[in-house]
């Protein structure tokens, strides 16, 4: 290494070892056919892509916003990197949502043929809450660090289950979206369930709040396992993953989870008292993440960054 | 040989001192502040550019951003577990930081006012970090120069991260442009602070040469970087805020402008626009996690005496 010009010196790249991650970066869709399989309506596999990534990028904006105020910092660097990783879902997710809708576009003769199709950020940015399709799960924001992780495990199990099955999938892309996310989505519920088992069974504050936090959460997870039309005609296509299916593995998981935090047996779901985010319905909760995601975009017209 | 000459040889050989071996008191409370310093700075450097993540105008930008800011706690912790090699402890190390008691770069104490701020601080902020701290992977102790070669070598790809959005926001709109403008008149400055007190007022600096733990003066890395931003400025089109500056054929180098130490000074002991609001929100932190952090121990005490 060189020290007479501090620049020159670091662009040395024959050392690989000396990066945290290693700088060979692949790209998972690298080589998958991008074709919308036969006999499926590009209009549903548009709406499915989105709301698999809706839950991704808004449950990484929660993420995000517990960087620089984590208990720890081995939970700052973990937070920021499951953040890292929903991002990466939502990025694939949302590009196939917008490709897949404008293959649509063409097939149907529509006067918009020919146009661009969205890519992901006029996705993320330039849609309103109504037209977000993420579970309202997602969206809720966190009282403390119990209702975090509480959060993160009832998400990362059922998307976790979800993904492994995707991986299946007749699509392509969304079989190597699956298989990219199992990985990831293995850590993320690993990660969680380390924490309600600790906040569980820690002291008698913690496993007070850690309660809390679990009766909060867990009861309106019932809306993951209710499939959605869009997901029930793609799963009779062999392309989506019925959620109804996940509860079974759900159930075992958080059962399981709550044995050994010491907590008592997960509370029963309760029934729907609000509508469903995967029909655009959602809270003010998604208002204040989108006004606080979209507003530097939606500020700078035609701006490039 | 008495451990104080081997401590002496190894300095003058200019191999590495590490944690095992005979060390001056002097020098190992001289590594603790510095390499505390730094992780300070890490930690408390997340704040400025982490207020952006959630705002980010792409999604692109977003993962960028994400990445270094998770990068700058990454490197807190290799820091700390540095200092933790010399007998500190990353706890007291911590209190002592939230306490006011120990410095970070003074730098961390302005504000990031649009997302300009994001780019600047990556060419600027990053460039002048990478300039102090390449000669410190030839520090004299063995832990904190193996942690700095790590961390130079992300700060570099910080620093090209932030160059290229400026480069790319400068082809973008004029309200963009004004941005960059903008936020390198309110950087540049505060940039050439970090490099300490000019030579003459530096009060540490003659034993940390002696001792191989700096390698060149405060003045020397600040006109390096001088030299190297200038064709990065005018390669990206915008005008660095000093009227004095300009090519010295007879040194060599580019003569600039005074710094304003007084401003230096007065940021540096709590007087900067930011420096309550970054220790406060350090502090939130570390009493809202208290709990968490109770229950973690108390947890794995439990498993310990299970194992017993």
């Amino acid at each position: 290494m060189s020290f007479d010009d501090a620049y020159d010196a670091l662009t040395d790249h024959d050392d690989d070892a000396r990066w945290a991650y290693g700088t060979g970066f692949s790209d998972p869709l690298a080589g998958v056919p991008t074709a919308v399989p036969d006999g499926v309506d590009p209009a549903d596999l548009a709406a499915y892509c989105l709301m698999l990534g809706d839950d991704a990028l808004v449950m990484s904006h929660r993420l995000q916003q517990w960087v620089t105020r984590a208990p720890e910092l081995e939970d700052e660097m973990a937070l920021a990197n499951i953040g890292l990783d929903l991002l990466g879902q939502a990025r694939l997710l949302l590009s196939r949502a917008g490709e897949v809708e404008q293959a649509g576009i063409e097939q149907a003769g529509f006067e918009n043929a020919g146009g661009p199709a969205r890519d992901e950020d006029a996705l993320a940015y330039l849609r309103d809450p109504a037209d977000f399709r993420n579970v309202r799960l997602a969206e809720r924001a966190d009282e403390d660090f119990a209702h975090l992780v509480a959060r993160l495990l009832v998400f990362a199990t059922w998307r976790l289950a979800l993904l492994d099955r995707l991986t299946s999938s007749r699509d392509p892309v969304l079989a190597a979206i699956g298989a990219k996310g199992v990985k990831e989505a293995t850590y993320h519920r690993e990660y969680a369930a380390g924490w309600v088992v600790r906040l569980g069974d820690g002291t008698d504050l913690s496993h007070t709040r850690m309660r809390a936090a679990v009766d909060a959460v867990e009861p309106p997870a019932g809306e993951l396992f209710e499939p959605h039309e869009v997901e029930l005609r793609l799963a009779a296509a062999g392309v989506a993953v019925d959620p109804s299916a996940l509860r079974e593995e759900y159930d075992g998981v958080l059962a399981e989870v709550h044995r050994v935090a010491t907590l008592p047996p997960p509370p029963p779901f309760e029934a729907a008292t609000v509508g469903a985010g995967r029909d655009g319905v959602h809270g003010p909760e998604l208002v204040e993440i989108l006004n606080e995601m979209q507003e530097l975009a939606r500020a700078v017209p035609g701006g490039v960054w | 040989m008495t451990d104080e000459r081997v401590f002496e040889e190894t300095i003058a050989k200019d191999q590495r001192v590490e944690p095992r071996d005979w060390m001056p008191d002097g020098y190992r409370r001289t590594m603790i502040r510095q390499i505390a310093q730094h992780a300070h700075s890490e930690i408390i450097g997340m704040q400025p550019e982490g207020a952006w993540i959630t705002r980010a105008p792409t999604l692109r930008r977003k993962a960028i951003l994400l990445a270094k800011v998770q990068d700058e706690a990454g490197h807190g912790l290799y820091l700390y577990s540095a200092a933790e090699t010399l007998g500190a402890d990353r706890g007291d190390l911590t209190r002592r930081l939230i306490e006011g008691r120990q410095k970070y770069s003074s730098i961390f104490n302005y504000p990031t006012l649009t997302f300009a701020d994001v780019g600047v601080i990556g060419w600027l902020v990053d460039g002048a970090a990478i300039c102090n701290q390449v000669p410190l992977c030839r520090s004299s102790y063995g832990p904190y120069a193996r942690a700095m070669i790590r961390i130079c070598k992300e700060e570099s790809f910080h620093q090209r991260q932030g160059y290229e959005l400026l480069m790319t926001m400068m082809r973008g709109t004029p309200a963009q442009r004004e941005m960059v403008q903008d936020a390198t008149d309110r950087w540049w400055w505060p940039s050439l602070m970090m490099f300490g007190p000019p030579d003459e007022e530096s009060p540490n600096s003659a034993q940390s040469m002696a001792w191989k733990i700096k390698r060149h003066s405060n003045d020397e890395l600040r006109q390096r970087f001088v030299d190297m931003s200038v064709p990065q400025a005018e390669a990206l089109g915008v005008t660095l805020p000093d009227p004095a500056l300009r090519w010295n054929p007879g040194r060599d180098h580019y003569d600039f402008g005074e710094i304003d130490w007084a401003e230096f000074k007065r940021v540096i002991s709590g007087g900067g626009p930011m420096n309550a609001e970054r220790l406060a929100h350090r502090r939130r932190a570390d009493e809202d996690g208290a709990w968490v952090r109770e229950a973690a121990a108390a947890h794995a005490a439990k498993r310990a005496e299970a194992r017993a």
